[in-house]
């Protein structure tokens, strides 16, 4: 008897623990909000990762200086919780489980790259969690049907679009442009290849060259060599930044002079220092470029987020884009939490969809599908001295490329 | 497809010559790889899926010194020096262990090594890709159409020399003839008075160095990448299933072979195709062999 008596008490002893621990590991707790994360800390997206964490870091630190989130007339704190996800897809999936169960993490800030957010959006979408997402930039992210899976940044396939655009606006005939294409066959590359194909049938062009690059790419001199012997008019190639450097090593290597060349991952592969003679007058697209003339309330401008943000990571010479959209999805939840004055799941999620801001990092509103419609992709040159320049218009663009080898 | 073939011998046949040349550097790299994989394959009957990772090594260790602007030509005895006590620490360490056990242990073991040393070079170089530009001369003839740079040319002779320099050591040397006697069988080796143990430590070693010298090579010419090593043990694997072990002028000639060979398939089909390339000739080789075999072979009912 007493024995029975024993046991149950344990039992409600435990049973009431279980539900103390349950409660502290809510994911509003006190004054605190808090977010969860798995981000590549360590293996082959680990500098990006860093990137994204420290512009998380940021907007937490400067909205919590502003006095926080207002929710309900009481402030709240924000707090990120992040488990490293080792680059690997499998992992980030097992972690967000572990957020969403375990540590009871009921919105989510986004991983590092398209591949880890579809294999992480998977898990928070079965559980109805909402997640704002910085750095996956897939189309097929928004494809899916998703609902609870917002981005602020541009798609993939706006990338080098705006390329096209430029050369169609440059040439007399846009019909009669030239493109040579090469592009590695992952799922990003192979977005931005759509939006380029999309936009050359817009203008009747013609590609010459179409070329896909290995996943192991270190050597495209096939590639190069047939650009030589055709001479299009503009070369166009995405694949991530050893495609950058490998492109641009060989470009210098084979002495390629076309008149306009456009590539992603430029800043990554740093290839204005590497083979600055190559580099002059290539086309970068980027998510976000500093001296843009857009602003909010708690960040001020775009190059007053990136004067803060420098004073606080004094590493950076010049600071990747990644970290700025990572602050913007921060400001988005902050927001959020704001317009919904609440902390029930849907209706967050409700108030996310209907956002419509300005902020330094560019305009945003969420299509239906999740993905940030506002703010369009920005082009970049690098001029001889290396120095990347703000492309708005065909006019702002040297073209041919001013190079001599 | 129908486009390139008459880009290439139809419009403008000048572009062979480039897409030869390429094929040539890239052979030649190659050649040093696998023979080096040969050497320890034919001496050891160990498959060192590590192979290609210690090139990317090889690669790494350059840049780190090209960092502190050494000569190419001091780097490359550097270099290889550093990667023959990295070989021999990790034959002490690992291959000595597993060099009597089954062919499944000593592949788990290299590829263990294979994930651990390109673990290693992430954490501490990092994911990103790392270019070493030594800023040489490029010529060009034919109009500009085919371009050579100097590095390239200094690669394939620095390549040239030291496949000399292991071909005459393997032949006039004692270890050399130590290496051959113990290839050829271990046992009466040692009764002759080898000591076998320290054959296999030197031939793993001087693999080590040969695969430095080539990962030297690689980062002057290509980029690096920690990840990268795959692609090389791939390329090692085929050219020495295709010129068989422990002979050097059939393994140089496979290298140019499959070089070659995987430029053209790269001008013909596009760029991915490249790397598909010498995996095609493996099969290919392994299929002809599986039908020579077949035909000698005896069964008895």
């Amino acid at each position: 008897m007493i024995f029975k008596y024993a046991v149950a008490m344990v039992t409600a002893i435990a049973v009431s623990m279980a539900g103390f621990i349950g409660i502290a590991s809510a994911k509003v707790e006190g004054d605190t909000i808090t977010l969860g994360s798995s981000i590549s800390l360590t293996g082959k997206y680990a500098t990006n990762g860093l990137h994204t964490q420290r512009g998380y870091d940021y907007a937490v630190k400067i909205i919590n200086n502003a006095g926080g989130v207002k929710v309900g007339g009481k402030s709240y704190k924000l707090a990120v919780k992040y488990y490293d996800d080792e680059s690997t897809p499998a992992r980030g999936a097992q972690l967000a489980e572990r957020l969403i169960q375990q540590d009871g993490i009921e919105f989510m800030l986004g991983p590092y790259s398209s591949g880890m957010t579809k294999a992480v959006a998977a898990v928070s979408e079965k559980f109805g969690v909402p997640m704002v997402e910085a750095e996956g930039a897939s189309r097929s992210l928004f494809t899916q049907g998703y609902k609870y899976l917002f981005a602020v940044l541009s798609t993939s396939e706006q990338y080098l679009s705006t390329a096209i655009e430029l050369a169609a606006d440059k040439a007399s005939d846009p019909s009669k442009v030239k493109v040579a294409m090469a592009f590695e066959g992952d799922p990003f590359s192979m977005d931005v290849r759509a939006g380029v194909v999309d936009t050359m049938a817009k203008y009747g062009m013609k590609a010459i060259i179409d070329d896909q690059l290995p996943a192991d790419l270190s050597d495209m001199s096939t590639t190069l060599t047939k650009v030589k012997a055709l001479k299009p008019d503009v070369l166009i190639i995405s694949g991530h930044s050893k495609g950058a450097a490998t492109a641009a090593r060989q470009i210098n290597e084979m002495k390629v002079n076309v008149p306009m060349i456009a590539l992603t991952h430029c800043e990554a592969a740093k290839v204005q220092e590497k083979f600055p003679k190559a580099a002059n007058g290539f086309l970068c697209p980027t998510q976000w470029v500093e001296g843009l003339s857009k602003s909010d309330p708690m960040f001020g401008s775009a190059a007053e987020w990136n004067a803060g943000f420098k004073k606080d990571y004094t590493s950076y010479t010049s600071v990747p884009y990644q970290s700025a959209q990572a602050s913007a999805a921060v400001y988005v939840w902050a927001k959020a939490f704001e317009a919904a004055n609440s902390f029930d799941q849907d209706t967050v999620r409700d108030a996310i969809s209907a956002i419509e801001m300005e902020t330094f990092y560019g305009d945003i509103k969420f299509s239906e599908a999740g993905n940030n419609i506002a703010k369009p992709m920005f082009m970049r040159q690098i001029d001889a001295n290396g120095k990347y320049n703000l492309v708005e218009t065909a006019s702002d663009m040297t073209y041919p490329r001013n190079v001599s080898y | 497809m129908i486009d390139n073939l008459q880009l290439l011998f139809v419009w403008a046949p000048i572009i062979n010559i480039q897409v030869i040349l390429e094929g040539i550097f890239l052979g030649a790299v190659f050649a040093l790889s696998a023979y080096g994989l040969a050497l320890v394959w034919g001496v050891m009957n160990i498959k060192n899926l590590a192979q290609g990772d210690f090139v990317i090594m090889g690669g790494y260790l350059s840049f780190a010194l090209g960092a502190y602007n050494i000569h190419l030509f001091i780097v490359l005895p550097v270099v290889m020096f550093i990667m023959f006590i990295y070989g021999w620490v990790i034959y002490k360490l690992i291959i000595k262990r597993v060099i009597d056990q089954d062919m499944f242990t000593s592949l788990l073991a290299t590829f263990g090594l294979s994930l651990l040393m390109q673990q290693v070079m992430n954490l501490i170089w990092g994911p990103e890709v790392q270019i070493i530009d030594m800023e040489l001369p490029v010529y060009d003839a034919f109009d500009g159409f085919v371009t050579i740079p100097l590095i390239k040319i200094i690669s394939l002779i620095l390549a040239a020399i030291l496949s000399i320099i292991i071909v005459i050591f393997m032949k006039r040397s004692r270890t050399g003839q130590a290496i051959r006697a113990t290839a050829q069988d271990p046992r009466a080796a040692r009764v002759l008075g080898i000591d076998t143990d320290k054959v296999y430590a030197f031939t793993f070693s001087l693999n080590s160095a040969i695969c430095g010298a080539a990962g030297v090579l690689v980062s002057v010419i290509w980029v690096i990448q920690p990840f990268y090593g795959i692609t090389y043990s791939v390329r090692s694997f085929a050219i020495v299933t295709a010129a068989g072990l422990g002979n050097l002028p059939a393994v140089i000639s496979a290298g140019f072979g499959i070089g070659l060979f995987e430029k053209y398939v790269g001008a013909i089909l596009g760029t991915a195709y490249e790397v598909a390339a010498p995996v095609s000739i493996l099969v290919i080789v392994l299929i002809i062999r599986q039908i020579n075999m077949r035909r000698n072979r005896q069964v008895v009912r």
